[in-house]
């Protein structure tokens, strides 16, 4: 671990805007470091999908600074980019299944795209779909499965190959309770077994209590609103790894 | 859901066995439902025909120039036959002392009249009418202007009306609307290669802009630009081969009708413009360029549609 940055994410006064729109996200600096677990939370249209994009290097930001794994991402070459993406695994809020694809392949493109040899891919994903529950609908397309099931694709593609940090946008949207708590408990089992930091945007409050160790970050109208951690839960959280997050 | 379960290891042994062969198709398969393999294949057929024909036109002009320019032909204008006959022997004699001149052959007054029978009728060989002889001319090489000017001075000085025809001055404006035709069946072909270039540059627009979601999700996970061009060529490739196999195929079968229909003429000209092993060599490497075509035009517009991504 020693050749890990101290800290995973650092954003300096990030604002973003849509074309000349108003800013979505203004003035944003906070720290994410390794192996922490966050909450991100905000009532709809807050920013929470806008600042998981940044994230997720889907979009740049319009003014401030983003450095990621140690690497300013503002003066990145989009070339460069990919090698990025690939420590990352993004859980998004609507799934995006590649419709044509099988949930095998869904969950296996991480793995192809990296260059993994094909035996390795095959044995990665039947144990990942084993892990999620779906082994007996790894031949179905996405369209033939119901949302929960989807999802469970979504999360085996996000965490298939073990990224450093893991961003779920709403990922019990769409899911009953109990669906939801064990979503919950798989995200754990990746911050705590394996290390991921994990990042998820909810605008469920129940579910923050679900996670004691959690840090929580509070988006309301493009602005970090409660950067004191007061609704941090429990109020002074033991983070593993290099230490605590501040927000 | 066994989420309680211990994370799946990472590390997977080498001697895991496959269970499936191959990989995903990013982009769904269309079987040739759309309509750029066909479009294709059309193109490559117009080429192939536009590019047998030129072949088969420059064929022709080339032996129609290779049998005529070497020679001409010297009439001697005369009423009298005696006097004819005298002059064509002294004008004989002074062609075969020519340093260009490799035969000459005075053509017999019988071939003559054989030769003007359809106009003039059985009685062409009578006397009633006056033919001038004829004089068939080889040369050891293609004379230019100012050497069938001094052949015509030569005999000139010797014999009174000769005058000097060179076959090949005859046909120039035959060569010149080969020419043409030649050059016409180039312009096809650079119209029709823009009109694939064109097929296919907005057949890519399009299913880059349809599977632009996929293309998104593929970058997001990590895929670079070459990996999201390679999976558009493999379907631009698949689509161009079948389009250029289809046009070839088609393409060679009109060119063999026309070849058997100007072959009926059974004329010694159009016999000339058969097609040699090397022009068919040409006909098959054009769905080879086609298909090279294809792929680079794809390539280069998938790359303009990526750099507008992130």
């Amino acid at each position: 671990m020693s050749d890990r940055p101290a800290e995973i994410v650092k954003f300096d006064n990030v604002g973003l805007r849509y074309g000349t729109d108003p800013e979505v996200l203004s003035d944003l600096s906070f720290t994410l470091y390794p192996g922490s677990f966050y909450f991100l939370t905000g009532a709809s249209g807050a920013g929470k999908t806008s600042l998981l994009k940044l994230l997720y290097l889907a979009q740049r930001p319009s003014r401030g600074a983003i450095r990621m794994f140690g690497k300013d991402m503002i003066t990145l070459p989009r070339t460069r980019l990919p090698d990025f993406r690939r420590r990352l695994g993004v859980v998004f809020q609507n799934f995006r299944l590649v419709q044509h694809l099988s949930a095998f392949d869904n969950v296996a493109l991480p793995l192809r795209l990296a260059g993994t040899d094909e035996a390795r891919v095959v044995k990665a994903v039947s144990d990942m779909l084993d892990w999620v529950g779906l082994s007996h609908r790894a031949r179905a397309i996405p369209a033939t499965m119901s949302g929960g099931e989807q999802q469970r694709v979504a999360i085996a593609r996000a965490v298939i190959a073990r990224p450093q940090m893991l961003i779920a946008d709403e990922p019990t949207g769409n899911v009953d309770p109990d669906m939801a708590l064990k979503l919950l408990r798989l995200f754990e089992a990746l911050n705590n077994r394996v290390g991921t930091t994990v990042i998820v945007a909810t605008h469920d409050v129940h579910l923050l209590k679900k996670v004691p160790d959690s840090l929580i970050m509070r988006l309301n109208k493009g602005q970090l609103s409660d950067p004191t951690g007061a609704l941090r839960y429990p109020p002074r959280p033991t983070v593993k790894g290099t230490g605590g997050g501040s927000v | 859901m066994t989420a309680d379960a211990p994370l799946p290891d990472e590390a997977v042994p080498e001697n895991s066995g496959s269970r499936r062969k191959g990989r995903a198709n990013l982009l769904p398969q269309t079987r040739f439902g759309g309509p750029i393999p066909w479009v294709i294949a059309i193109l490559i057929a117009l080429v192939v025909i536009a590019a047998a024909g030129g072949l088969a036109l420059r064929n022709l002009a080339e032996n129609a120039r290779a049998d005529l320019s070497g020679a001409v032909t010297v009439q001697i204008v005369e009423a009298d036959a005696q006097t004819r006959s005298a002059n064509a022997n002294a004008a004989a004699q002074v062609l075969g002392n020519h340093p260009l001149v490799t035969s000459v052959r005075i053509v017999p007054e019988a071939e003559l009249a054989e030769l003007l029978e359809p106009w003039l009728g059985a009685n062409a060989a009578s006397g009633d009418v006056p033919i001038p002889a004829l004089i068939d001319v080889e040369l050891s090489r293609r004379a230019n202007a100012d050497e069938i000017a001094n052949l015509q001075q030569s005999l000139d000085e010797v014999v009174e009306g000769a005058r000097v025809d060179a076959q090949s001055e005859w046909l120039r404006p035959v060569y010149d609307a080969l020419a043409a035709l030649q050059y016409l069946a180039l312009a096809l072909i650079a119209l029709i290669a823009f009109a694939t270039a064109a097929a296919v540059w907005l057949a890519a627009r399009t299913a880059f802009s349809n599977h632009s979601d996929t293309v998104e999700i593929i970058h997001l996970l990590g895929g670079t630009d070459a990996q999201v061009t390679r999976i558009f060529q493999r379907s631009v490739l698949r689509d161009a081969a079948f389009g250029a196999v289809v046009g070839l195929l088609l393409g060679l079968a009109a060119v063999w009708l026309l070849g058997a229909q100007f072959a009926a003429l059974d004329s010694g000209m159009v016999a000339g413009g058969g097609l040699g092993w090397t022009d068919w060599l040409v006909i098959a490497a054009i769905p080879v360029g086609g298909v090279l075509l294809a792929l680079i035009t794809g390539r280069i517009t998938i790359g303009f549609a990526l750099r507008s991504m992130l």
